[in-house]
């Protein structure tokens, strides 16, 4: 039993739609292993049916050694999860919450108090209010001591930090990050491209597919096109001049600069800074740069 | 106040009982501007984004949009303001034509006028294929941009947009923003709030609320500059968390 | 069992955290009780009767001055034939006639025993029972007095006849229906809103997902709600014994245990009815519309069964609430024992055995 997670060719379709579309991979044990991509993508399909919630249509998954189908029973109680949009018992004190969760799995909040410790420290103060009337990240954080109180051995969480403001992800990153040295399994679901590095290895996913799998490094470096970051006081005016361009393969913006890619690949830095300042971009700039993991999912989706 | 401000806030202030949720916030936004409004999650933004369309009576201070008063002339407000979030979006168990149809209706758009707006975002968003397919059955991305198309159906002054792109794909988060910029260019104004650090830079001023007050409001240039870092997320992590930078 | 017993106390939290919903749960009954309780006159002063004596000697008399003296009743008029009897009800005023057979004095002195005839105007019902209520105590009364001393004891016979509703369809029948309603209200549709609520939250996955099996959050989920309904149908019994004199004429352990049973029937129905809905106004919506409406109007709660068309009473048969209303109107009212209402109990236990069986075979411990 080398993987925390084995998945095999899992297939499942609701109608027409398929979820999850013949996807296999493999997480190591100990790795923090993060699915990557929009709504609608198949990760919370594939959770479930990795959660033993659902049975694929076809396929087979092992999870901490178990079979999903035949040993569900001995998932349930080796694994922790937490649904996207979990919101506990909000009529239910904080202690009450984490009692509750504690008991169901058998086990106290002594017993395993020092993995959640760190995260439980900054809910303590609140420990006589109810959920529902905790903030947003304190919900989170509250949601996660939940799953973890029994120590599983695998941990599932989908889209924990959907909705949540940078800098409460930030923290949630860096609790996970913990959670892994103590050598628990993480498989964690975001659509945050930025998120990617915060991972061991990364999938993407796209209308249940796999566009790509592996090291964050890997991936990226399968871009093989020139990317170049462009810069000019009207940004917007800058889109539309450079979509007007017969060689421009694909506009995009990314913060304060845009990334642009050329049909002809390498372009000529100095003829296109001319040609833009006649468009009336004076403060136009123009430089090489590497691609980030969005460069890579929008290519990988254009199917480039 | 000055009536060249489309939206003018002065010492604006809602409290839930003992807890003061915004408090004393002040700020002016112009036409055709793209004002972002950021803030950690409870920091007092829904609060004020809902007392700007009306939903809400503030507790103290004072406040116009579009020209009419937060207090008195909510139904004023909501006739020259669009409104869309992440969550609110369309009716899913009707159709695409359907639902531009009725948001047509609710702001008393003529049936020709119904007609020809829905053939014109039909062809827009080039979702002809879709027109009878109900929500439910389209990817969140299309659902997103038909949504914001609609929310400014009747060509409001001002358009609020609630975390539209929470977890769009970044294609589509993209085109998205092409069509904030297009409203943007007839003039209309963006009132929008967003997760997302790299769309923070595509608004041309930024409103960060910690803790109920605005603690910073600039151009994302400014902001960069003024805390000395690079990017508005380092801008946030300053702002949001100063014990921790 | 920790596991389970931890289920129930998160359940015991959730109800007592809301306590609207709890005020509702338990205010409803006592309301109801009340709003019937006073609707129904449950005091006679004056009522005026008409008697019939076939007799007159000085028995008969000695019993009409009792009766006539008590403050309850007053003499209308004397009647000479049997044939008055329905031409004076006719005029609405008298509420009784009582009638002695002949020679009622010389039986009763000779045999021991004599015949009394109570005749009452049973369309008022309630009334009507409550005018014979208070004539026979009277007469019992007497019937001791005189049988003092005595080693043969005077039996005096009061045979009751009720005219124009002579089954006193309706009478104190509120009690039961409203215990049954009160039952499947709570049972089924606050297990249902429970289950529903979980599947909203998503918590449901979460307990899906952990070692607690189905069947224990199940029970989990319905023994606060047995408990609340126990307490709640002891509420009714006790406001229907002290507030207006509804007593338990029969064995009260015999309807607790008749109570738990169709208890048992509801709450299966509100798990059936959660597994098939996915949120919570749909559970309620179930639960008002296909549960509550059939239930209170063909269950014979408000309208007389066997006053509706024959497709109507073939339909009410599949009503639980019908079998149980039957049950605790026997035990309730006429105090019968289970010899008597053995094949009611077994036709709802076998409508429980079919919804436990359907409802744990429907309730997934998957999320399709």
């Amino acid at each position: 039993m080398e993987y925390a997670v084995e998945v095999k060719s899992v297939t499942k379709s609701f109608g027409e739609t398929k979820a999850v579309d013949d996807v296999s991979f493999s997480v190591e044990k100990g790795e923090l292993f993060g699915f990557i991509g929009p709504d609608g993508a198949g990760k919370t399909t594939l959770f479930r049916m990795l959660t033993t919630l659902l049975l694929p249509d076809s396929g087979s998954a092992v999870v901490d050694g178990f079979d999903i189908v035949k040993d569900y029973k001995k998932i349930r109680g080796a694994v922790g999860y937490m649904p996207g949009r979990f919101s506990l018992y909000q009529d239910l004190s904080v202690e009450e919450n984490l009692k509750f969760f504690a008991r169901v799995f058998g086990t106290t909040i002594e017993e395993n108090y020092d993995l959640i410790k760190d995260i439980y420290v900054m809910l303590e103060p609140f420990n006589k209010r109810r959920a529902g009337q905790l903030s947003g990240g304190m919900k989170q954080k509250l949601a996660l001591s939940c799953a973890l109180i029994h120590r599983p051995d695998v941990l599932f969480l989908d889209e924990p930090t959907t909705g949540v403001d940078p800098v409460s992800r930030n923290e949630f990153w860096d609790m996970l990050g913990k959670l892994k040295s103590e050598g628990i399994t993480i498989v964690v679901s975001t659509p945050y491209m930025d998120e990617a590095s915060k991972c061991d290895r990364i999938a993407l996913m796209q209308k249940g597919k796999i566009l790509d799998i592996g090291f964050l490094r890997d991936i990226v470096g399968k871009y093989d096109r020139e990317l170049y970051a462009m810069k000019s006081s009207n940004m917007h005016r800058l889109i539309l001049d450079l979509r007007a361009e017969e060689n421009t393969d694909t506009v995009f913006s990314f913060g304060d600069f845009l990334h642009y890619t050329d049909k002809r690949g390498v372009i000529d830095k100095v003829q296109m800074k001319n040609e833009m300042v006649l468009k009336g971009h004076a403060d136009f700039s123009v430089n090489e740069i590497s691609p980030g993991i969005e460069d890579s999912f929008m290519s990988l989706m254009n199917g480039k | 106040m000055e009536d060249r401000y489309i939206i003018s806030a002065k010492d604006l202030t809602k409290k839930f009982g003992s807890f003061t949720a915004v408090d004393k916030i002040s700020f002016e936004v112009e036409p055709g501007e793209i004002f972002g409004f950021l803030g950690a999650n409870g920091a007092g933004k829904t609060t004020a984004m809902r007392m700007l369309c009306g939903l809400s009576i503030p507790t103290s201070g004072k406040a116009t949009v579009a020209g009419f008063d937060v207090y008195k002339q909510t139904e004023s407000i909501k006739k020259n303001i669009g409104y869309m979030s992440q969550k609110f979006s369309l009716y899913e168990d009707l159709t695409v034509k359907e639902n531009i149809g009725f948001y047509g209706g609710v702001y008393g758009l003529s049936k020709q006028q119904r007609k020809e707006k829905t053939e014109f975002l039909i062809d827009l968003l080039k979702i002809q294929d879709a027109r009878n397919k109900l929500i439910k059955e389209l990817p969140l991305g299309w659902k997103q941009k038909l949504a914001f198309s609609i929310a400014i159906i009747h060509e409001p002054k001002i358009v609020f947009l609630d975390e539209p792109t929470g977890g769009v794909d970044p294609i589509t988060r993209r085109q998205f923003w092409d069509m904030i910029y297009e409203a943007a260019d007839r003039q209309v104004t963006v009132f929008v709030t967003t997760h997302y650090m790299d769309e923070a830079e595509y608004c041309g001023r930024i409103s960060m609320m910690v803790d109920g007050r605005i603690a910073a409001l600039d151009t994302p240039a400014k902001l960069k500059e003024q805390f000395g870092v690079g990017t508005m997320h380092e801008v946030f992590v300053k702002l949001a968390r100063p014990q921790s930078a | 069992m920790k596991r389970f017993l931890n289920f129930v106390w998160k359940e015991f939290l959730h109800i007592l955290r809301d306590y609207r919903t709890l005020l509702i749960l338990f205010g409803m009954p006592v309301a109801q009780v009340l709003l019937f309780g006073f609707a129904i006159t449950n005091e006679i002063k004056d009522a005026k009767i008409a008697i019939l004596d076939f007799s007159k000697d000085n028995v008969t008399k000695e019993i009409s001055d009792k009766i006539l003296s008590s403050g309850y009743f007053m003499l209308y008029e004397n009647l000479q034939s049997p044939k008055d009897i329905e031409p004076a009800f006719r005029k609405g005023i008298i509420k009784e006639v009582i009638v002695f057979e002949p020679d009622f004095g010389k039986n009763l002195e000779r045999t021991g025993t004599a015949n009394i005839q109570l005749v009452a105007d049973a369309s008022d019902p309630n009334f009507a029972n409550m005018v014979i209520g208070y004539t026979t105590s009277i007469i019992a009364d007497y019937q001791s007095e005189l049988s003092k001393g005595k080693t043969l004891p005077a039996m005096i016979n009061p045979e009751i006849k009720m005219l124009y509703n002579p089954n006193l369809k309706s009478v104190f029948m509120f009690v039961p229906g409203l215990m049954s309603v009160i039952l499947l209200l709570v049972s089924a549709l606050m297990t249902s809103i429970s289950i529903t609520k979980e599947k909203e939250l998503s918590t449901m996955e979460v307990l899906l997902v952990s070692p607690l099996n189905p069947f224990q959050i199940i029970v989990g989920k319905v023994i606060p709600y047995l408990f609340l309904s126990l307490v709640n149908s002891a509420a009714v019994l006790i406001l229907a014994k002290y507030v207006f004199e509804v007593p338990t004429v029969g064995s009260l352990p015999l309807l607790i245990a008749e109570s738990t049973l169709f208890l048992i029937t509801s709450l299966s129905l509100g798990i059936l009815i959660s597994t098939i809905s996915n949120n919570q106004q749909t559970a309620m919506m179930i639960s008002l519309g296909a549960l509550m409406l059939p239930t209170i109007i063909l269950s014979g709660y408000i309208f007389p069964i066997e006053n509706m068309p024959v497709v109507l009473q073939i339909l009410s048969n599949i009503i639980p609430a019908k079998w149980y209303i039957r049950i605790v109107k026997g035990i309730m009212l006429k105090g019968v024992s289970f010899d008597y209402i053995w094949k009611e109990t077994i036709i709802l236990l076998g409508m429980t055995l079919f919804f436990i069986t359907l409802s744990i075979k429907k309730f997934k411990i998957r999320l399709e």
